[in-house]
């Protein structure tokens, strides 16, 4: 909502001349300001000009206008782009010499094969405003050729621009910021609507009919005939809608939003020879079609409101009138004008402004709601504005059906705003800024006035505040007014906190883990395409292909939520080769969607009450699952070349001891074991184990996917559901026996097919109870051992808890072991 | 000959000669090389000394003295030099194992945390530390949590398709446009009092530019109990913006509309680092808990009042530490991680 300084001091006793402390008042009470348009640089010569003669030029791209400009002292000729406007128009001319906001000097200047002596301005360029759809023209009779134009302009009035919130509808009119910069400045303060006379009617204005009252609670019409449809309007109010950030079009046109700017109903004007009988205002049928004032034939949805005639819908109530009964632009002579001016549920107006995509003015302030009481005046300051400026003359009739709702009376304690604030205000505050906001304020003292009976504040709120519903509503009030530059800085009783739970440490530990071991965290979006899973060549079947999709996805192709960590990963991977940077290891850590086989459908609570325990565990079962994952992805080295030597590439070792890694953090001791699945290369993928469950899988990506995503040569991958690994929280301490250990090296020959996991497995269990650790330290293959086998040379370690113990014991635990592990495993001690 | 070993002169000679031969020595092997002439079986302090038994009583005592003294003199004299070899060796030693210690060893490559997970944590610990506890929820939430629970009327503006990403074909489940969904779910699922902070990921139908990302995070802040007062939410902010600011921060509220809270307040945060001089940053909403909200998550709004507050992380590292461009956030390039560290 932007308005000049001047609108306000037309409401409001004493305005500051500075608007930056009128800027600051607005915020003080809650208007957010977005910005103050100050007065704009403009200097040298601006001239009131009348455009005598139009040469079209057209040999250029464009079509061009030479024009010859009466400027008071002479004719010039002027070049101009602009086509709004005929011999005989009014306009500003800005001289050689003359500078416009940017700044823009002006100079003559040869263009389009003419010589232009200035310039013709539209508003935007004379910083007047955002219209920029064609050249400023004054109504006639605004000044004579030569005046200067800068008094004319009025540019030493800044204009303040607010962003209203949607609980203030009532602030997107001057009527409404105005009350507010009064309460806040402690000015008085004039209501404009205040100022209409309404005076008593005799019969109807056009004929009315309401068949849907709860889309429509009050419609009114005015009439005026006789209007000069050619009528300027005055150069005041174009000076107004202009800093108001409205272009102006025409007399009818211009009033109407002039009033709407003023008092914040929204007003249509109907050229009452095109309408056809009784006005009906009711809900749009099935297939109805309306050609709306933008020219767009719209088809309505059956919860539309429309305006309608004996021809069909009129208009698309509080969002845009038809084509069909609007007064045509170019119409001249005298027009017979209905003045509609309407109230519409809020709610009505924002769905069907949804629907059509059609946020407008009128549906802007509608969907926040409008004063009910308002119509009755809007109509007729319209009508006066019109007979002032347009000629004509009101009709006696009157057209009002329907009434205003009634907004409730609240009740609220009345030191609810102290105890809420946690100031004790002065006496009487409470009611005073009620009153100043527009409540009818009463008190009521509950009990007989005896101790222990309370005070209560009955406030009526005003027509325009259908948002003080609540207590509440009346505390923020009082707060906002009494400012909340006064509420003190306490802190709450601390209460005892139980500090960060085992998963959110454990989440912790794992982030950290895998920064310290080299990896980079990364956040990409959850964004994927379904042509994802055809990359990473995950089968028909696989679960992962089932996502939850996007209903209005930013990229259209990008609709579906990740089930996993990888595509994400993989893309930050190319992203970063592409920036020239070779040896990756990333990681991120965050939540995958995984939509259920068979959904079920989401309640929908009231919100008058808790939920019961039943319609939470619907809700939560109607969700997806959402496990936090940890996703790593490797390229390139993991350990670079140097001036030490080559470097190592990374490997599927690395993905794997990443997961390991990311165990540890857990507090459990992963099992990997020999998997195949799609991403992974199939000989090169192992599944990681809590116990026997699968928990995650690691390895180097199969070639194709390679291939697909354009990944660097035998990329590797690792992704694991932190949530499935069960929370370790309190882990049996060992006992650290101080004897001596005794340590043994043995070698094994099994076949190659055989993990080296399950050799070292059945070492460990063999070994029992002496056996501390189990270590590998050679794999050979090679003619020594025959072809298909290999070797795996342990370093076992044996210790006692209580002796130190004998080579003897040692080396027949040692056979135990090798004993065990050619019975699983066929190893043979080489 | 015995006598002769024996004498002054002779004892001098031999101490002379001792000492002239430890100070030729110029490392250590020879000075080792020259102790056997002077010190060993055959030197002639020793020699004396064995030839005093050859001696009268009278005269014995008196040659044994000087015999002493004279070995005494020879001892101190290679003591001493083998003193001062030593550490010339030592130092020679130290010299030549000296390296370039500029030589970098980076051959494990540095890895990062990102700065979100950075600044949230902080945020957590400083919440921790005021007894507040943590809490998270899904980022696939039900409308009902994210809207209705927070006095979104079903045709709210934010409702809208421009701002929220809905999933499926109804609008029951979108991706969280907020945390404050977290709120809802801490009330309904916790015992009274309750003081939890949320970090976490949001979403809004934001096209990704220099200042807009669609993918977000925020941190939301709840207090519920008995007599909590919008003078508590102050001072919980002005808490908050030393510990993450400095102690000159402090905050300035500015009226403001949330449907879920009422009164409700915009946050203004003193930054003391603020480029071009110390001055008020927007920071994030708060407010008094609407007693709609408490009620739908079955509090009554009579006994209990409670305040929330929320700030958004990006916007928080934005002007912190002087972010340009909201995609480094978001695209993953390791050198923006990795200038925040571990």
């Amino acid at each position: 909502m932007r308005v000049p300084l001047s609108w306000l001091r037309d409401h409001v006793a004493e305005v500051p001349a500075d608007a930056a402390a009128v800027g600051e008042a607005f915020v003080r009470v809650g208007l957010e300001l977005e910005e103050i348009h100050g007065t704009p640089e403009l200097t040298g010569p601006l001239t009131v000009g009348r455009v005598l003669e139009i040469e079209e030029l057209t040999e250029f791209k464009k079509p061009i206008r030479y024009c010859q400009v009466d400027l008071g002292d002479g004719v010039r000729g002027i070049v101009c782009g602009a086509r709004n406007f005929v011999a005989g128009d009014l306009v500003v001319v800005a001289q050689p010499g003359a500078v416009l906001p940017g700044p823009f000097p002006i100079s003559a200047r040869k263009t389009y094969g003419r010589t232009s002596n200035g310039m013709i301005c539209s508003a935007k360029e004379l910083g007047l405003g955002a219209d920029h759809s064609g050249i400023l023209v004054l109504p006639p009779g605004t000044a004579e050729p030569g005046a200067d134009a800068l008094p004319l302009l009025g540019v030493d009035d800044p204009v303040v621009e607010l962003a209203i919130t949607p609980d203030r509808g009532y602030c997107f009119a001057v009527r409404g910021i105005a009350r507010e910069l009064a309460a806040s400045l402690g000015e008085d303060f004039t209501d404009p609507a205040r100022r209409v006379q309404v005076p008593e009617a005799e019969g109807p204005a056009w004929p009315v009919r309401i068949a849907d009252e709860a889309g429509c609670p009050r419609f009114v019409t005015r009439r005026v005939t006789g209007v000069d449809a050619s009528a300027p309007t005055p150069w005041w109010m174009q000076r107004r809608l202009l800093a108001a950030g409205m272009r102006p079009i025409s007399l009818t046109v211009d009033v109407t939003n002039f009033v709407m700017l003023d008092l914040g109903q929204p007003i249509h004007a109907y050229d009452a020879t095109r309408l056809q009988g009784e006005i009906v205002v009711r809900r749009a049928e099935a297939g109805e079609k309306l050609r709306t004032l933008d020219d767009v034939e719209r088809t309505l949805d059956p919860d539309d409101l429309v305006i309608a005639d004996d021809s069909g819908a009129i208009g698309l109530a509080g969002v845009m009138g038809g084509a069909s009964t609007e007064i045509p632009l170019d119409r001249t002579g005298s027009v017979d004008v209905v003045i509609e001016a309407a109230h519409f549920a809020p709610t009505v107006i924002a769905r069907a402004a949804r629907r059509h995509k059609l946020p407008s003015e009128a549906s802007k302030r509608f969907e926040r709601s409008v004063d009910p009481q308002l119509p009755p005046i809007a109509a007729e300051a319209v009508a006066n504005l019109l007979v002032e400026h347009g000629g004509g003359r009101i009709e006696p009739g009157r057209t009002d059906v329907g009434a205003a709702p009634v907004l409730p009376p609240v009740r609220m304690a009345l030191d609810l705003p102290d105890r809420t604030a946690g100031v004790t205000y002065a006496r009487g505050a409470t009611v005073a800024r009620l009153a100043q906001v527009g409540c009818a304020v009463e008190l009521e003292t509950s009990g007989d006035g005896k101790a222990g009976s309370t005070t209560l504040v009955v406030a009526t709120p005003p027509s325009w505040r259908p948002d003080l519903d609540l207590p509440a509503a009346l505390v923020e009030e009082v707060l906002r007014l009494e400012g909340y530059e006064t509420i003190p800085s306490t802190l709450p009783p601390a209460p005892a906190g139980r500090g960060l739970t085992p998963a959110q440490l454990r989440k912790r530990s794992v982030s950290r883990a895998l920064a310290e071991a080299g990896h980079v965290e990364v956040e990409p979006f959850p964004f994927v395409a379904d042509a994802v899973w055809d990359a990473l060549g995950l089968p028909e079947d696989d679960v992962r292909r089932r996502t939850v999709t996007v209903a209005n996805p930013l990229d259209a192709d990008r609709d579906r939520l990740a089930t996993t960590l990888l595509p994400g990963l993989l893309e930050t991977l190319v992203r970063n080769k592409a920036r020239g940077f070779d040896d990756l290891a990333l990681y991120a850590l965050s939540q995958v969607v995984l939509p259920h086989r068979n959904p079920v459908p989401m309640p929908d609570p009231g919100v008058d009450r808790r939920p019961t325990d039943s319609e939470i565990a619907m809700i939560e079962a109607a969700l997806p699952a959402q496990p936090v994952h940890v996703g790593v992805v490797l390229a390139g080295d993991r350990e670079p070349r140097g001036w030490w030597g080559p470097g190592r590439r990374a490997g599927w070792q690395d993905a794997i001891e990443a997961g390991r890694l990311v165990g540890a953090a857990a507090g459990v001791a992963l099992r990997v074991t020999k998997a195949e699945l799609a991403p992974w290369h199939p000989g090169r993928c192992g599944a990681l184990r809590v116990g026997e469950w699968v928990v995650g899988h690691a390895g180097e990506l199969h070639p194709k996917v390679v291939e697909a995503l354009g990944l660097p040569p035998r990329t590797c991958a690792m992704e694991l559901d932190l949530d499935a690994i069960p929370l370790q929280d309190a882990r049996p301490a060992p006992h650290v026996s101080p004897y001596p250990p005794v340590s043994v090296d043995v070698a094994l020959v099994t076949d190659e097919a055989v993990p080296a996991a399950e050799v070292a497995a059945a070492l460990t269990e063999g070994g029992g109870a002496l056996l501390e650790e189990v270590r590998l330290f050679d794999v050979y293959t090679g003619a020594q051992v025959g072809e298909g086998n290999r070797s795996l040379a342990y370093a076992l370690r044996f210790r006692a808890p209580d002796r130190t113990l004998t080579n003897e014991e040692a080396n027949a635990a040692r056979d135990a072991a090798v004993a065990l592990a050619a019975e699983r495993v066929g190893a043979v001690l080489r | 000959m015995t006598e002769n070993l024996l004498d002054a002169a002779s004892l001098d000679a031999a101490v002379k000669a001792a000492v002239e031969a430890f100070d030729a020595a110029g490392d250590l092997d020879a000075l080792a090389a020259a102790k056997p002439a002077h010190l060993g079986d055959k030197a002639p302090v020793l020699l004396a000394r064995r030839s005093l038994g050859s001696l009268p009583g009278p005269e014995r005592a008196d040659a044994g003295k000087r015999v002493n003294a004279a070995r005494q003199e020879v001892q101190t004299a290679f003591d001493s030099r083998r003193e001062v070899l030593l550490a010339e060796r030592d130092a020679r030693v130290l010299a030549e194992e000296s390296v370039d210690v500029t030589l970098p060893w980076d051959r494990r490559p540095r890895g990062a945390r990102h700065p979100i997970t950075q600044i949230a944590e902080r945020i957590a610990d400083v919440f921790v530390a005021m007894g507040y506890e943590v809490a998270e929820g899904p980022e696939v939430e039900s409308s009902w949590l994210n809207f209705d629970a927070l006095n979104f009327g079903k045709d709210h503006p934010a409702r809208t398709m421009q701002d929220t990403f809905y999933l499926g074909s109804d609008q029951g489940t979108v991706l969280r446009t907020h945390t404050s969904p977290v709120q809802v779910r801490a009330l309904l699922e916790r015992e009274l009092p309750v003081y939890v902070v949320c970090p976490g990921r949001t979403f809004r139908t934001d096209e990704l530019d220099a200042t807009h990302t669609p993918v977000f995070h925020q941190v939301e802040g709840l207090a519920v109990d008995k007599g909590i007062t919008m003078a508590h939410l102050k001072g919980t902010l002005d808490a908050f913006a030393r510990a993450m600011f400095g102690a000159e921060s402090t905050t300035r509220l500015r009226p403001s509309f949330f449907p879920f809270t009422e009164p409700s307040a915009e946050v203004d945060v003193w930054f003391p680092e603020k480029k071009g001089g110390a001055g008020w940053v927007e920071w994030g909403g708060c407010g008094m808990v609407n007693p709609n909200v408490l009620r739908a998550c079955g509090v009554d709004p009579e006994v209990y009042s409670g305040f929330a507050f929320g700030m958004g992380l990006e916007r928080t590292l934005q002007f912190r530490n002087g972010l340009p461009d909201m995609r480094d956030m978001v695209e993953g390039d390791v050198r923006f991680s990795r200038a925040f560290g571990i």
